[in-house]
């Protein structure tokens, strides 16, 4: 048995955890109705920002609970990304130790509350709970539970803020303050790091701030998490680029021993047909950032978007779904999904397709674009799409969608986001010719440490994955703060005997590279 | 950081700001820009950079008041801070020693016209510039530009400064007196449009630099999305200079126009605001 599965028993073994266990028998918790999450009313919620999901009162928390039977072998913890002891902090919950169950989930998961939010849970723990796997029932809703713990935490007052081992005056820097980033930062800091964070942008969080919408995902949620890492001492650098501003090297100079590139995959995509450059067709990127950094719906706010009565979004994942439910937001009257699959082969969040149908967008399935027409402004006011049937099976298991010859038609848009994918943003690749790329443009590691092709250079979210998820993104950057730790210390151990003769850590390790 | 210090009015309509920003007077090369964001409430736009000084850790800047952005930007006095500044974006220019470089700038197209001038001069090239206005109290930086040009031409509009004439009249009249071999324009889309179609008819090869839209400036958005040789390029990551024979400009001058509506209502809220203040 594994050194995880003997703790997680020991865990369980726990005299709490066994009477919890006697209080209420396994038949009955199963026959309990799963709750589900309160939400605002979607006639309203789709005229306003505020977030769609209300989150599990007390009583209603502790009801879900009790659902979960506390497994011998828990195997939701095999579907969490980054291993979050799942029994028992939903059994803190159970027990009314609310704030306890927080720290459970922080020992793994640097943002819980981001991730009760935005992690894709029906494919991963409540995938793997034991309720869809062997009852066939309604999992465990440990992805509501899991924001509620942690929202329980930041509303209470008490934000435990981590022990911080003593500062070691070793300089690490991550590109990027996205989740992997700033999962990377915290855990850096807590081992007594100097940690800086570099940002291109003029905020911090990176896809949380300018992509996630505030209905999904508000941001203070997301402040406060980057407040703690302010108070461990985690220093913020925005309006940065890292290669253009200063290279990597400039930033050795100044005596960074070792970074994480945590940049994201930024690029957007674009189908390449015609007239997609017309005025009012946006990336989601765009449209989303307008939005969502910009505040361009606030006409306080100098940014502008342009956001029609009929608004045509093209893809299926949470990118589109968010760009599509912001523009009913914005006012359209007709707003639309296009996708060339059926609504079942859509990547987004079961939630995020729930939320949209409720509030009133068209799902076009099996429709593809072909070209768009414009005004004599150059705006866009029509579009050719074309229908599409499933073929045979492709690499990724879904079915093909193939155009059905004739059946191309015409539709009424004045405003498109186009959402098919992004590509890892390549300033730091470009900067960086020695490093290892692969044909996607993603930067290679070596899995099991994170590191890169670049010794003192590790990587981790979506600019090694193209593009992924909160928690993988989230998992990497601890992965990596994990391996560059033990980098270090290495180096150093290598060369103590030698210290004296060097001014400063930058030059021992520039000795110890060679 | 991001500090005013130093602020020249070129006219009532142009005035050229010198900002502390040491890191990006140290990385920036001719053609390289920055995106500015002045208040909380305020949009990004991308400003080219129109000198540094890496001793004094400045760049300079110059704007031209075309809206609320640049009037706001316009309004700061030396000590203010520039609320978010960040660069140096895009590539730089290609430098080289080809011969003769006529370079083509027009309104405030000169500022970012100016560092590349400079560069082709420096690296052993004949350099005519043409300068070009509406009228003259427009023309900027003719100094500046005259001390590294081995000929300098002025051409307005209206004829109220050196010669009266379009920018492409100055042009034809050099390329018809010597051998031009490479063209560099930088200023507003449909000046450039006419530069490039002029040097196509005489084969000369013609680098335009492109002054979009942007959101980020980091290729993140494709705000800043043109046509080049049929293919989609971004400007802040591509660019912003690319082969102006190949460039679509009237796909370019529609896209700048996205937001005429929005910008004046905009501007009009602004000059309320501007005027109860
Ligand atoms: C609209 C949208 C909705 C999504 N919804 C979900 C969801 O519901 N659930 C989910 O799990 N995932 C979702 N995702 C995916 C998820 O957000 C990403 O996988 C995740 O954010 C990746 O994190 P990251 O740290 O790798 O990069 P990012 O979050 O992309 O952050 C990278 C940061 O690095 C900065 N940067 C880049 N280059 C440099 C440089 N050279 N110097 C300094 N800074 C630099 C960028 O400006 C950016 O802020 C969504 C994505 C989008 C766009
Ligand atoms: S698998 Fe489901 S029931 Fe079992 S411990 Fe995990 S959450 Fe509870
Ligand atoms: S300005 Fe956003 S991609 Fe160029």
């Amino acid at each position: 048995m594994d050194r995880l599965q003997e703790y997680l028993k020991k865990e369980r073994a726990q005299e709490w955890r066994a009477e919890l266990r006697g209080t209420l028998k396994a038949k009955d918790r199963t026959n309990m109705e799963r709750l589900s999450m309160p939400e605002e009313d979607p006639a309203v919620r789709s005229t306003n920002y505020v977030e769609v999901n209300t989150g599990l009162s007390e009583e209603q928390a502790i009801h879900e609970a009790r659902r979960c039977i506390d497994c011998p072998d828990p195997t939701c913890i095999t579907g969490c990304p980054v291993g979050i002891n799942i029994p028992k902090f939903i059994k803190k919950i159970e027990t009314g130790d609310f704030l306890d169950a927080a720290v459970v989930l922080k020992e793994t998961n640097a943002l819980p509350a981001v991730c009760g939010r935005v992690c894709p849970q029906e494919v991963q723990c409540e995938q793997a709970c034991f309720y869809t796997q062997k009852l066939g029932k309604p999992p465990v809703a440990i992805g509501n539970l899991e924001r509620f713990a942690a929202d329980y935490e930041q509303n209470s007052g008490k934000l435990s803020i981590p022990v911080i081992a003593d500062r070691n005056g070793i300089k690490v820097a991550s590109i990027g303050s996205g989740p992997s980033g700033l999962a990377f930062a915290g855990d850096m800091v807590k081992m007594g790091y100097d940690v800086t964070v570099y940002e291109a942008l003029h905020e911090i969080g990176g896809v949380l701030k300018y992509g996630i919408p505030e209905f999904r995902l508000p941001n203070e949620i997301v402040d406060v998490e980057i407040d703690i890492l302010k108070k461990m001492g985690v220093k913020f650098i925005t309006n940065f680029i890292v290669g253009k501003t200063a290279s990597i090297k400039d930033l050795e100079g100044e005596g960074f021993a070792s970074f994480f590139i945590g940049s994201g995959a930024g690029l957007p995509s674009f189908m390449n047909i015609p007239g997609e450059n017309y005025i009012g067709i946006y990336s989601s990127n765009e449209y989303l950032t307008r939005v969502n950094l910009m505040n361009a719906a606030d006409p306080d706010y100098d940014t502008p978007v342009i956001s029609g009565k009929k608004v045509a979004v093209i893809g299926g994942g949470n990118t589109a779904m968010d760009s599509v439910r912001t523009a009913k937001r914005l006012g359209a009257e007709r707003a639309m999904i296009i996708y060339r699959r059926s609504i079942e082969e859509m990547p987004a969040r079961v939630e995020e397709i729930k939320h949209a149908k409720e509030e009133g967008i068209e799902f076009m399935n099996l429709n593809n674009p072909l070209e768009y027409f414009a005004d004599e402004n150059g705006r866009v006011c029509r579009m050719k799409l074309q229908k599409m049937e499933l073929g045979e099976p492709d690499d990724s298991g879904r079915r093909r969608p193939m155009p059905i010859k004739g059946s191309e038609y015409e539709i009424e848009v004045d405003t498109v986001v186009v959402s098919v994918g992004v590509s890892p943003n390549p300033l730091i690749p470009q900067s960086l010719p020695d490093l290892n790329i692969s044909s996607w443009g993603t930067i290679k590691v070596n899995k099991e440490n994170m590191q890169s092709s670049i010794p003192n250079l590790f990587a981790g979210g979506d600019i090694v994955r193209g593009g992924a998820t909160v928690i993988l993104a989230m998992g990497d950057g601890r992965a990596a703060a994990a391996s560059m730790d033990k980098y270090i210390k290495q180096k150093i151990r290598a060369i103590l005997p030698l210290v004296k003769e060097f001014k400063s850590i930058g030059e021992i390790l520039e000795f110890a590279g060679k | 950081m991001n500090k005013i210090v130093e602020k020249v009015y070129f006219s009532d309509y142009v005035v050229k700001l010198v900002v502390e920003a040491p890191h990006i007077a140290r990385s920036r090369k001719a053609g390289h820009f920055v995106i500015v964001r002045i208040g909380q409430k305020g949009e990004r736009i991308p400003l080219t950079i129109a000198e540094a000084d890496l001793e004094k850790g400045t760049i300079t800047l110059v704007i031209q008041k075309v809206g609320v952005s640049s009037i706001k930007l316009s309004n700061l006095e030396v000590g203010d801070k520039i609320t978010d500044l960040v660069g140096p974006l895009g590539n730089p220019t290609h430098i080289e020693k080809v011969g003769t470089v006529l370079a083509c700038g027009g309104g405030v197209g000169v500022a970012p016209l100016l560092p590349i001038v400079e560069a082709f001069k420096n690296a052993g090239n004949k350099v005519i510039s043409i300068l070009a206005a509406r009228q003259k109290e427009l023309i900027i930086l003719e100094e500046e530009v005259r001390k590294h040009s081995d000929e300098l031409i002025i051409m307005t509009d209206d004829g109220s400064y050196g010669k009266k004439g379009l920018i492409t009249d100055g042009m034809e009249e050099v390329i018809k007196r010597e051998k031009i071999d490479r063209c560099i324009t930088v200023g507003p889309a449909i000046m450039m449009k006419y530069v490039s179609l002029l040097t196509q008819k005489y084969k000369i090869p013609t680098e335009a630099s492109l002054n979009t839209l942007m959101v980020d400036g980091t290729g993140m958005c494709g705000a800043c999305r043109v046509t080049v040789g049929g293919k989609t390029k971004f400007v802040c990551v591509d660019g912003p200079e690319f082969d102006a024979a190949e460039i679509d400009f009237d796909e370019m001058l529609f896209r700048l126009n996205s937001y005429k509506k929005e910008e004046e209502n905009s501007y009009q809220r602004f000059l309320k605001k501007y005027q109860k203040a």
